[in-house]
This record gives structure tokens, C-alpha cells and sequence, in this order.
């Protein structure tokens, strides 16, 4: 018993140092600025994230030179299996056992809340792209270390539905996943269409997964509605987006709209069932000269053009270690304070800013799916309808509810 | 495999006993290494990382007692996340919402998880084989989407954030080395549960149902009773390590309730070897290990994950631990009690 004790004292005595450790003010800590990449390496999110994300960020370590003022950024990467509980662990132990600096997270939603929960705990600096979910910028705020890059639920639903109202297509009807994820999509967009004096027709709720879409395909087509909505994800998106095809959807003159839609996902589709989609996008590699050449380098190590997620990767780890390099530190709060007061623009972000809640407000684009005849080639998929500034994309500030900002 | 005894259940767990304390040799003797396992565990985490441990642990438990139905009653669930991942919530909702203290917490996990047993045993139970099977699936498929859809879990985004209460209300649990101590009293309790169980007349009669249920209901006992008896107290203890892993990582995702989480726990049985002690918790260490570590070094996780089971199945049938063990016994020239033969049968040949 007595040894039994002595060792929780002495275990408790060293959890206890850790983060003493890791707070200490001023300087880069154990002289090396270490990132570490928790991502779907293997499943479902591994095309648009997964090792073209690992390539990115190692772009960025390189355009950076490798180090800063002569401490070396380390690398580290790990497939989270899309579980939250391995996310979790994993950013536990590169706290405590390396002194981790930032934490990159990809998709995924919990795995990307759990990260938040656990980086703002050990005052590690923590930045997602990839998890759709807007909670990680509202109930689960932690502005003080954790920020949201790329896109959120709210940015994709807003930003097409205003969009798209505003060029007359004022009459919806939603096609929603029936979980948390896609209520939430359908819930944004129907306000967005409400507000810019759209009408929302109706909607149907179809299980989550759904492999046969043709009667909520074949509803949606009799409601008249100008727009299809589709508020769903992934395979479920596929799956609705080539039966739409089928029911010859669009030729009847009716728009679909996807909510969530990757540039992966549309080449997995291909131009035959996805063109005339309307999407919402962060990024798209041809949107500028800019993003074109960062495009083309990053192609030609990674063999393919790069997802929005990819590109917020690259985004997020290069102004974070410019922030490190101008504040002299790799101190989570100060090196997001100083991110928080510089203009993020790069080959991925125009007019960006990170706002206090922890979201990286920035421009995001409308786009529609080319026809095959269209297309020059493989990845000249999208055309960029108009870009959405991104005040008028992202909630703003007084419709969040993160309760530290909020107070 | 020989035909159960017609002695009474009683009578045979005693013999059993006296066997053992007569032939038992010292590095057979599962005491002594559930001693050496306690001694390493409690020093462990000043070499290994506790939430580490604290995880394997929680899985242990839960290979352990999904066990408890295979190797024991012979009944293949193929639907214990259900049980494992819906008390992981219940606990995380008493400890966020309602203000549970820890133990509170895992209490009210475990009692979820005991009657959800009972619920989906009830009906299960009435079939056999693949039928069992398929039954407990679909049940807990309709437990997945009950969290999937139910406001109180917050769909794909889980329950996150789950404050570590204090033990008893004053014990902090806010360091993780406390964390796993506690973790390794609740193993260490689960494990001594299935242990006596297991040695039981309780179950002696389960063991007979699994050989022969024809002629444990020809000998007078109630088969659906003991049979459902086994399923909620499995139940249980998958919801004890479900709720006890809420304490770890401070969260509850869809990840535990699916069926993926099944076949995994069925993985980690076979692997380490069903119907024994030990083979569980080493196929639950080796599962672990090896999300974590391969986890670092890219994509290869899943294939290599595979790859071990393929190898598994192919050279040790019975599982690491049931095959070491059918050596051993081979060796010193015994029949297995791992494979469900009571030395005593064999001994009468």
C-alpha cells in the first residue's frame, strides 16, 4: 500500500510537471517548433485529406526553409482510424511525451472536437481543416488555441443558398440526411434562402446511409422547386447526385445544389453525373494565378490537384509559423493572438482574417460543375460562378455562441 | 471435444478445484500470474503512457466480457458495441448534464448497459447460431441509430468534453495517473467477476449448455435462463468498460456503437484465444497496440491489422493464448481445459 502510494504521488508529481513545462513563456520551446497531423490516412476522407494534406504542410515547413531562427520544424503525422478516441490519445501522448506546438486536425467532426477539447486543455496550439461541423467555432469554442480554416457547415449551406437566391433561384426543396450533420446543413441553407426572400417548398429526410435516392428524387422533382437542395455527405451525395443524373434532373431545368461537395467527390462522380451542380468552395485551383502555381508544384509532388482542404492545410501551417517566427515564440495563446492580428493571404486565402471566435473568415467561392464538353481535361471541373466575400459566407460574430467570446 | 459429465454442476467445479491444486504446476497457476499482471500494471504507467494502459485496459475488459458469452456460453453476439458504446453516452450525459459524481457516473453506464442486456438477450436469446447473431446485429444497429438521431448525443460530433468528476465527490480525477488507477480497480474488479463466474457451478452449467444444450434442459436445467443470465451479465461489463473509457477521454462517439466496434471486440476474442482467461486481454493489448503505433506511420493500419488476423486464424487456431496454453498441456501430456474438456473427463477417457 505504501508503495502504492509513493508512486501515485510520484505519477501524480510528473502529470503535474508536464504542463508546467509546456507553459513556459518566451522562446521556442526544446528548440524545435513541432507540428503534428492527426488525419483519416485510410478511410473514407483519405482522398480529400489524407497524405495530399501531409504534402502540403510539408510545402509549407519547406517554404519556410525548415526552420526559424535556427530551430528545426518537426513533422509528425498519424492516422487517426476516424476514431475519436485513438485522435485523442494520440494528441495526449505528443503532448506529454514530445512537447508538441500545433496540432493540425483533418476531417472528421468528433475526432475534430475531441482534438479541440484536448489542445485547449494542455494549451497546445490547434487548427482544423477538413471537420465540417461549425460547433468548433460556437459550443465548442476555444478561441484562445483552437481555430477553424478551411470551411464549416454554415460557410457551404449559406454560401450557396444566398448565392443562388440572389440570382433568382428563390424556390427550394431539401433532400437532408436524417442525423445532427444534416439537419444542420438543411437548417443554415433554409434560413439563408428565407432571408434573401427565397420560399422553401419543402423537404424530405432520407436515412442516413441512403443507397436508393429515386423517391426522394422523384418528390423533389414534383415540388416544382427551382433548386434541389441536397444536405448530405459523402457516398450519400454520390449515390443522389448520379440518380439525379438519371431522372435527368437538371436537363428538366431544375438546379442541384450540393451542400458538401469536394473536388475528389467530383471526380469520383465524374462530369457525366456531376455537371450543372451549384457548390459552394473554400478554394479551387484554378481560381488565380496564385493558386495555380501552388497548385501545379503541389500536383507534381502529389500527383493530384488539391483539394480545398488540402490547400487550408498549407494556409494554416504556413501562417502559423509565421506567427512563431514574428512573435519569437511556439506559445499556443501568443502565437494565436498573433495570427488573430495578421492578414491571412496566400495561395489559398483571399482577404482572410481570423476572427476572435477561432474562425478564418475568408472568401469562398461559387461554383458549377462543368459539362464534359466544357472540360479541357482531367481536374477542370469547376466554374467559378462569382466569388462570395466572406463576411456574407460565414455566420458572423453575433450569431455564434461561443461563450468566450460572447462572455 | 467429450460430452459434459452428468454430475451436478456443484460437484464438478469442485473437482475441478482439487484437480488444479494437485497438478497445477507454479507457472501454470493462473494466480500467480494475475499477481505478476497486477504488480506490472500498477508500475506500468512509469514506463508506458497511462491513457495508453487506461485504454487497453477498457478494451480488455470488454473483450473480456464479450468473451464471457463466446467462450464460455458459446453464444456469438455480434452486437456488443451496442452495449459498450450506449453506456459510454448514458455515463457521459449524467456526467456532463446531471452533475454525476465519477462513480455515479459509471454506475448508472454499467445499469444501462445491464438492461439493455436483458432487453436485447430476452429476444436473442430464442434463436441459435447465426440466427443469435443476426438478431443481436439488427438490435444493436437500431441502438446505433437511436444515437445517431437522439439530440442528447450530438450525432457524428459525439458527446464531447465530459468533465472528470471526482471519485466519491472528493477524490480529483483530473490527472490522468489517478484516472488509471481507477481504470485498473474497475479491470481488475470485472476481470475477478468473469473469473468466479466462470468458475462457478453458474458456470460449469453454462460451459454444459455450450456443449450439449439438449441434455443440460435433459438434466433439468432452465438453458434460456442461464443463457440469459450470461448476456445481461456480459452486457454489464461491456457497459462498465464503455462507461469507464468516458472517464479516460472525456467523450462518447458514434465510433463505439457501431457495428465496426462488433466485429473488432470478436476480433480481439479470437485472436487472443476464446474461452480463455487471458486471451482476451492480450488480443485487446494487441488490437490496441497496434491502432496506436501503426497509426503513426501512415496508411497501413487497417491492412496490417488484417494481415495479423489472417496469420492467426492460419497458425494458431485457437487463438495466442489457447494455442500456448493447448501446448503446454499437450506437453505435460494433459488434455486442454482451455478448449472446454474438464480434466477429469479426459482422465476417465
Amino acid at each position: 500500500m505504501k508503495l502504492f502510494k509513493t508512486m501515485l504521488l510520484a505519477g501524480a508529481a510528473t502529470a503535474l510537471a508536464a504542463p508546467a513545462l509546456a507553459q513556459d513563456g518566451g522562446g521556442v520551446s526544446d528548440d524545435a517548433v513541432k507540428i503534428g497531423m492527426l488525419l483519416d490516412m485510410s478511410g473514407p476522407y483519405s482522398a480529400l485529406d489524407g497524405q495530399g494534406s501531409v504534402v502540403a504542410v510539408q510545402m509549407a515547413i519547406d517554404e519556410m526553409g525548415g526552420e526559424i531562427d535556427g530551430k528545426t520544424i518537426e513533422l509528425m503525422t498519424a492516422d487517426h482510424q476516424n476514431k475519436a478516441d485513438i485522435g485523442s490519445n494520440l494528441a495526449r501522448q505528443w503532448s506529454d511525451q514530445n512537447n508538441i506546438d500545433l496540432i493540425l486536425g483533418g476531417a472528421n467532426s468528433g475526432v475534430g472536437i475531441a482534438l479541440q477539447e484536448v489542445t485547449s486543455e494542455k494549451n497546445i496550439a490547434y487548427i482544423n481543416n477538413g471537420a465540417a461541423t461549425a460547433a468548433l467555432t460556437n459550443e465548442n469554442c476555444a478561441p484562445e488555441t483552437g481555430l477553424h480554416w478551411t470551411y464549416d457547415t454554415d460557410a457551404l449551406a449559406n454560401g450557396t443558398a444566398v448565392a443562388m437566391v440572389k440570382e433568382g433561384n428563390d424556390s427550394w426543396y431539401f433532400i437532408t440526411a436524417d442525423y445532427a450533420f444534416g439537419h444542420k446543413l438543411e437548417e443554415n441553407a433554409m434560413e439563408a434562402v428565407k432571408a434573401n426572400g427565397g420560399t422553401v417548398t419543402g423537404n424530405v429526410r432520407a436515412p442516413f446511409p441512403t443507397q436508393d435516392f429515386s423517391s426522394f428524387l422523384l418528390q423533389a422533382q414534383g415540388s416544382g422547386a427551382k433548386v434541389i437542395g441536397l444536405a448530405n455527405a459523402g457516398t450519400d451525395t454520390q449515390n443522389s447526385v448520379k440518380q439525379a443524373q438519371e431522372f435527368g434532373i437538371v436537363q428538366g431545368g431544375q438546379k442541384v445544389a450540393s451542400l458538401l461537395l469536394f473536388l475528389t467527390d467530383v471526380e469520383a462522380l465524374g462530369l457525366d453525373a456531376a455537371q450543372g451542380l451549384t457548390l459552394t468552395t473554400g478554394f479551387y485551383w484554378d481560381q488565380d494565378d496564385k493558386a495555380r502555381e501552388w497548385s501545379a508544384k503541389f500536383e507534381e509532388k502529389h500527383g493530384a490537384k488539391p483539394t480545398m482542404v488540402q490547400a487550408g492545410m498549407y494556409s494554416s501551417a504556413l501562417n502559423y509559423l509565421k506567427a512563431v517566427k514574428e512573435t519569437g515564440t511556439d506559445e499556443a495563446k501568443a502565437v494565436v493572438a498573433k495570427l488573430k492580428e495578421m492578414p491571412i493571404e496566400d495561395a489559398f486565402s483571399r482577404n482572410g482574417r481570423v476572427r476572435e471566435d477561432g474562425l478564418m473568415v475568408h472568401d469562398m467561392f461559387l461554383a458549377q460543375v462543368k459539362t464534359p464538353d466544357e472540360s479541357e481535361g482531367k481536374w477542370d471541373y469547376y466554374n467559378i460562378v462569382r466569388t462570395i466575400p466572406g463576411d456574407d459566407a460565414f455566420r458572423s460574430l453575433e450569431d455564434g455562441s461561443c461563450a468566450a467570446v460572447k462572455g | 471435444m467429450s460430452q459434459s459429465n452428468p454430475h451436478s454442476a456443484g460437484e464438478l467445479s469442485h473437482l475441478a478445484d482439487e484437480e488444479s491444486e494437485h497438478r497445477t504446476p507454479l507457472l501454470a497457476d493462473l494466480r500467480l500470474w494475475a499477481v505478476i499482471g497486477i504488480a506490472f500494471l500498477l508500475i506500468a504507467p512509469h514506463f508506458i503512457y497511462p491513457v495508453m494502459i487506461a485504454k487497453v485496459l477498457c478494451f480488455a475488459l470488454f473483450a473480456a466480457a464479450f468473451n464471457l458469452l463466446l467462450g464460455f456460453a458459446g453464444l456469438l453476439s455480434f452486437g456488443h458495441a451496442a452495449f459498450f458504446g450506449f453506456s459510454a453516452y448514458v455515463t457521459g450525459y449524467c456526467l456532463q448534464t446531471l452533475g454525476f459524481t465519477a462513480e455515479l457516473g459509471i454506475l448508472a453506464g454499467t445499469a444501462t448497459g445491464a438492461l439493455l442486456g436483458l432487453l436485447i438477450g430476452a429476444l436473442a436469446i430464442r434463436r441459435q447460431g447465426i440466427y443469435f447473431a443476426m438478431i443481436t446485429l439488427a438490435l444493436s444497429q437500431m441502438v446505433y441509430f437511436v444515437c445517431l438521431q437522439a439530440p442528447f448525443t450530438g450525432g457524428e460530433d459525439g458527446l464531447q468534453g465530459v468533465p472528470r468528476r471526482p471519485l466519491f465527490g472528493v477524490v480529483d480525477m483530473t490527472s490522468n495517473i489517478n484516472v488509471y488507477y481507477l481504470v485498473l480497480a474497475i479491470f481488475c474488479f470485472g476481470i475477478f467477476i468473469i473469473y468466479r463466474t466462470v468458475h462457478s457451478p453458474f458456470g460449469q452449467v453454462l460451459k454444459s449448455i455450450r456443449e450439449n444444450e439438449d441434455r443440460a434442459i435433459s438434466l433439468g436445467y432452465d438453458a434460456d435462463r442461464y443463457k440469459l443470465l450470461a448476456f445481461v451479465l456480459s452486457a454489464a461489463l461491456a457497459g462498465l468498460a464503455g462507461s469507464t473509457k468516458v472517464m479516460i477521454f472525456q467523450l462518447a462517439s458514434l465510433t463505439d456503437v457501431q457495428w465496426q466496434m462488433s466485429g473488432e471486440v470478436v476480433l480481439m476474442a479470437v485472436l487472443g484465444g476464446i474461452g480463455t482467461m487471458l486471451g482476451p486481454i492480450l488480443g485487446a493489448t494487441i488490437i490496441i497496440t497496434l491502432q496506436n503505433e501503426l497509426a503513426q506511420i501512415g496508411s497501413l493500419t487497417t491492412i496490417v491489422q488484417g494481415a495479423v488476423f489472417v496469420v492467426c486464424v492460419l497458425l494458431f487456431r485457437r487463438g495466442i493464448v489457447g494455442e500456448l496454453s493447448h501446448r503446454w498441456n499437450r506437453w505435460r501430456g494433459r488434455s486442454d481445459e482451455t478448449t472446454g474438456e474438464e480434466p477429469r473427463t479426459a482422465s476417465k477417457g
